[in-house]
């Protein structure tokens, strides 16, 4: 059985993820305004079209191209040696620390705590009509699956057919898709539960909402 | 009970004043303030003596003030919630109405207002109600679901339709326009799409079109505004951009920065975007003047003005349709004599059938002898003179050659057709049983059956092979390029003398079209040797004495080699003549003012005279010139009316897009043609993204204008290749076309 607190404190121990910023091709590199130790924002705006911070500049056949932060967080490192020298593709040049979210760490939690129910293939997911209307009066942690129970249907074109759930028992702790919205084959659909553990899990994540703080 | 009313009155009055001039004039609203205070705090019985005495003071200040008012303090006049708008016209100066096409929100844009109206009029003992169809926009009586007068695009569809309905019920429309743009929203049927249809409708439209205008916001006026008399009221404004969007495009501001006051109200200045100006420019008919600082809902003198010019205005284009004749000089004289009570007259608001196409040639001939003298001109004399012969005898050759000969001969050629095709189908069926039996011994031709029955070849259509004829100057940098998909399609970089040539500036991968030279298009697309251009003398001036704008326009001179941002020229594909305007972008962002708008009028009557299919690409176009101001926003009807022309004398018209065609010419001359291409990766709408996000608050995403997106809606018919363009150029020649034209 899964320590979800244990879990957790693993990820206090580094809550943090160290990215690695690689050249995308050979070229001249120029490190830009930033020193290790900075902040650096990643894509913002409504369409992440205003791109992040921008780190490096590497050319390439008089060809200037931006190397841009991917995420938000702080220069761990950078590898100075480099600056104003020519490089080699998918060479390391720093290390990007990004600390993570609280939704990040829930994610990580959950994605480790539950089982996942994946879709077979793209195409629409719904609940079947007896499940469906449990979950909207109660809830979807109200359902209690059971492996070999018919609980989607699954929708493409004009075609419906039933989907059976294959996995260990337990409730439905996560609905990962939307009424009316196409899903991409081998993305979950639901995370599953164990019923021993839901009060542990449920714990947790409180006590990640309430004392994780972002930096 | 009185006093608490004529309190209130006069508290709104000193409201309005101080709102309207924006933080000026403080001595004087001051004074007010601490008068007003004292009079409400007088306790004597003696209140009438005082409050008129308060009264005159408030007159006075007034009519001060108004000798002081500025463009800007006329662009906030016109913005108060205070100033008239249409319902209150509706009630003060028709004598009944119903409104139709929707009622207040319950309707499908609720900035635009249409009613079915009628003014009464006597004449002896005899009384007349005189239908109108009203179309405006409204921006008051409901102001929180107004939208402020900016009419969504279903808004002005649905203005149009009632246009036509007057057209089919024969009462005249009277259009008032309160608006400060148009929405630039681009769902269908499309911002710019429709405002171009409705201009086009607009300028054939058989009834009488009497408009009037308060706010006159660019495009979203010119939806309204193609009219037979445009009126003005004394404190409105007609303008291409807002003061605000000009300041913000002279101070170079980005996105989320506020221009200083002083250059809102010095931008406001240079565009003289008032009632004079537009005057004396020649763009309106008429000033209808207003009280001190503007009219308001009380101001019920003013609505018997109103009501009195736009009788005048309707009785004078229904009279100047019919020629001159003793009683009309009479009627007109009357109609001119300010003292004249129309209202005791009577002219009848019908127009014969026979007489309907002379009222539409009087409204565009209108619009065509405008703005004139609002470009320079530097052909010399003798070109002028050699011009205009050419012309003369291009139409005396058109009658003999296109009327006479090509008619006669096309007869004769019908009849030899169809006595050929008699004989050959008699020929045919006699010779049917040798034929048989001849083929039944006859030996077949080896090549041919090979031909028939092996994979054809690869066909170069164009035997160019990837060899362009003009090649950019950016193929000579021996350098790489990064395609802007890269990150999505993972594109490798391009060499750039390989994708400035051979690859016409199209990524091998994505096939995104990097935006290339308009050269590209004038030299790889035609025919060698066969450009011709002309009017190449005519120049972008400066009419407004705009600041900084004649340097501006000597450096666009200097760089680009051109005159003005418009090119436009005679020339052949596949031996097919056509006329073709360019529109480039690098003179000035390929904006539109007079000089553009008079070549591209000169360049579609020589279409219609020569009888030549008319191609116009865009290369790319900012809108319309607004250090220009009106002389640029009139070009919008000008130019259109003149497409409709050459439309209804059996042309065919074509535009082709290319990088990023926005504003004023989208949403008129280039929006009304029947067969729209683009480029791929070009962007069409009515309104950038900056704008759009200034305007509405809406974050658009990074592809809404793309062309695929015009595409889907039906603004345009179909998405080109570059390295297509001459087979689809010469492909739409041939497939589509006019009833009159003689190019193939």
């Amino acid at each position: 059985m899964l320590d979800i607190s244990a879990l957790l404190e693993e990820i206090k121990q580094r809550p943090y993820t160290d990215l690695s910023i690689c050249t995308p091709h050979t070229g001249y590199l120029e490190f830009g305004a930033f020193n290790e130790g900075d902040k650096v924002k990643d894509a913002s705006g409504e369409f992440k079209e205003i791109p992040g911070s921008k780190l490096a500049i590497i050319t390439r056949e008089n060809n200037p191209r931006f190397i841009y932060a991917t995420q938000k967080g702080i220069i761990q490192k950078l590898h100075k040696q480099y600056d104003k020298n020519f490089v080699e593709a998918g060479v390391e040049i720093g290390i990007l620390r990004h600390f993570l979210s609280k939704t990040e760490v829930i994610h990580i939690l959950l994605q480790k705590a539950l089982f996942l129910f994946s879709a077979p293939e793209r195409a629409k997911y719904y609940f079947a009509p007896e499940i469906d209307k449990k979950i909207k009066i109660s809830g979807s942690r109200s359902i209690t699956v059971t492996d070999g129970m018919e609980l989607f249907i699954v929708s493409r074109m004009k075609r419906e057919v039933p989907l059976t759930y294959h996995g260990p028992e337990g409730i439905i702790y996560e609905v990962y898709f939307k009424h009316n919205q196409n899903i991409d084959a081998n993305m979950p659909l639901i995370g599953i539960c164990p019923p021993d553990q839901l009060q542990n899990i449920e714990d947790v994540i409180s006590r990640v909402n309430h004392e994780w703080k972002e930096q | 009970m009185e006093l608490a009313k004529k309190t209130k009155q006069l508290t709104d009055r000193l409201n309005y004043i101080r709102e309207i001039f924006g933080g000026k004039h403080q001595e004087d609203i001051m004074l007010l303030e601490s008068r007003l205070e004292e009079f409400k705090n007088n306790t004597s019985t003696n209140f009438e003596e005082a409050l008129t005495s308060l009264e005159d003071l408030f007159s006075f200040i007034e009519k001060k003030l108004e000798e002081k008012l500025t463009p800007m303090d006329k662009v906030r006049i016109v913005r108060h919630p205070q100033r008239i708008c249409l319902k209150d016209i509706l009630e003060n100066v028709y004598d009944n109405y119903t409104e139709i096409g929707g009622q207040d929100e319950h309707t499908n844009d609720p900035a635009v207002l249409i009613a079915r109206a009628y003014i009464t009029r006597r004449h002896g003992r005899k009384t007349y109600n005189q239908s109108v169809m009203v179309i405006g926009h409204e921006k008051g009586h409901g102001e929180e679901f107004r939208n402020g007068g900016s009419a969504k695009p279903w808004g002005n569809a649905k203005a149009l339709h009632y246009m036509h309905v007057a057209e089919t019920e024969g009462i005249p429309v009277h259009s008032y326009i309160f608006t400060p743009g148009g929405d630039p929203v681009e769902e269908y049927p499309g911002a710019a799409q429709q405002i171009a249809k409705n201009i086009y409708e607009m300028a054939g439209l058989s009834v009488p079109v009497i408009s009037m205008i308060s706010e006159g916001g660019s495009g979203g006026a010119e939806a309204f505004g193609l009219a037979d008399k445009r009126l003005m009221l004394s404190h409105g404004y007609y303008s291409v951009i807002s003061p605000e969007g000009a300041a913000a495009i002279e101070g170079r501001l980005k996105r989320g920065e506020r221009s200083s006051p002083e250059l809102i109200e010095q931008c406001a200045k240079n565009l003289h975007l008032t009632a004079q100006d537009n005057l004396a420019f020649g763009y309106i008919d008429k000033i209808i003047q207003e009280p001190l600082l503007g009219a308001r809902p009380y101001h019920y003198d003013f609505f018997r003005t109103l009501r009195q010019e736009i009788i005048r205005a309707t009785d004078e284009v229904i009279l100047s349709v019919y020629g001159l004749s003793l009683r009309k000089i009479g009627k007109l004289r009357r109609l001119q004599d300010p003292e004249t009570n129309l209202d005791e007259t009577y002219i009848r608001w019908h127009i014969r059938r026979s007489k309907r196409s002379d009222l539409i040639e009087n409204r565009q001939n209108k619009f065509l002898r405008m703005s004139k003298k609002s470009y320079v001109n530097r052909q010399n004399l003798l070109g002028a003179l050699t011009e205009t012969w050419s012309e003369q005898w291009r139409e005396v050759y058109n009658r003999l050659v296109y009327d006479f000969y090509h008619k006669q001969r096309k007869n004769y050629k019908n009849f030899l057709e169809e006595i050929e095709a008699d004989w050959l189908a008699f020929k045919e069926k006699s010779s049917k049983p040798f034929k048989n039996a001849y083929n039944k011994v006859r030996r077949i031709d080896p090549a041919a059956q090979e031909e028939l029955t092996t994979l054809s070849k690869w066909d170069d259509a164009d035997g160019r092979n990837s060899n362009w004829k003009w090649i950019s100057p950016r193929a000579k940098e021996d350098r790489a390029i990064t395609c802007t998909n890269s990150a999505i399609h993972g594109c490798v970089d391009l060499w750039a003398p390989d994708l400035y040539n051979e690859f016409a500036g199209v990524c091998t991968n994505c096939g995104h079209h990097f935006p290339m030279e308009y050269q590209w298009f004038m030299y790889n697309c035609f025919d060698e040797n066969s450009i011709y251009e002309f009017n190449n003398e005519w120049e972008a001036g400066n009419p407004l004495n705009f600041p900084t704008l004649d340097e501006r326009l000597e450096e666009a001179r200097k760089k680009t080699n051109l005159r003005s941002s418009c090119i436009t020229y005679e020339a052949r594909i596949d031996d097919m003549k056509c006329v073709v305007a360019i529109l480039a972008a690098p003179f000035r962002g390929g904006s539109v003012g007079a000089a553009e708008g008079a070549k591209l009028i000169s360049a579609i009557d020589r279409a219609r005279r020569k009888r030549y299919p008319l191609i116009i690409y865009s290369h790319g176009t900012a809108g319309i010139r607004i250090q220009e101001g009106t002389h640029g926003v009139i070009q919008m009807p000008r130019v259109t009316i003149a497409i409709r022309r050459y439309l209804r004398a059996g042309g065919l018209y074509l535009v082709l897009y290319d990088t990023n065609s926005f504003g004023g010419p989208v949403a008129s001359f280039l929006g009304c043609a029947h067969y729209q291409f683009a480029m791929r990766s070009s962007n069409i709408g009515f309104a950038g993204p900056g704008v759009i996000k200034n305007t509405t608050g809406i974050d658009v995403p990074p592809d809404h204008h793309n062309c695929y997106k015009a595409l889907s809606r039906g603004h345009i018919q179909g998405v080109w290749d570059r390295r297509d363009t001459r087979t689809n150029l010469k492909q739409a020649l041939l497939t589509m076309g006019g009833r009159n034209l003689y190019y193939r």
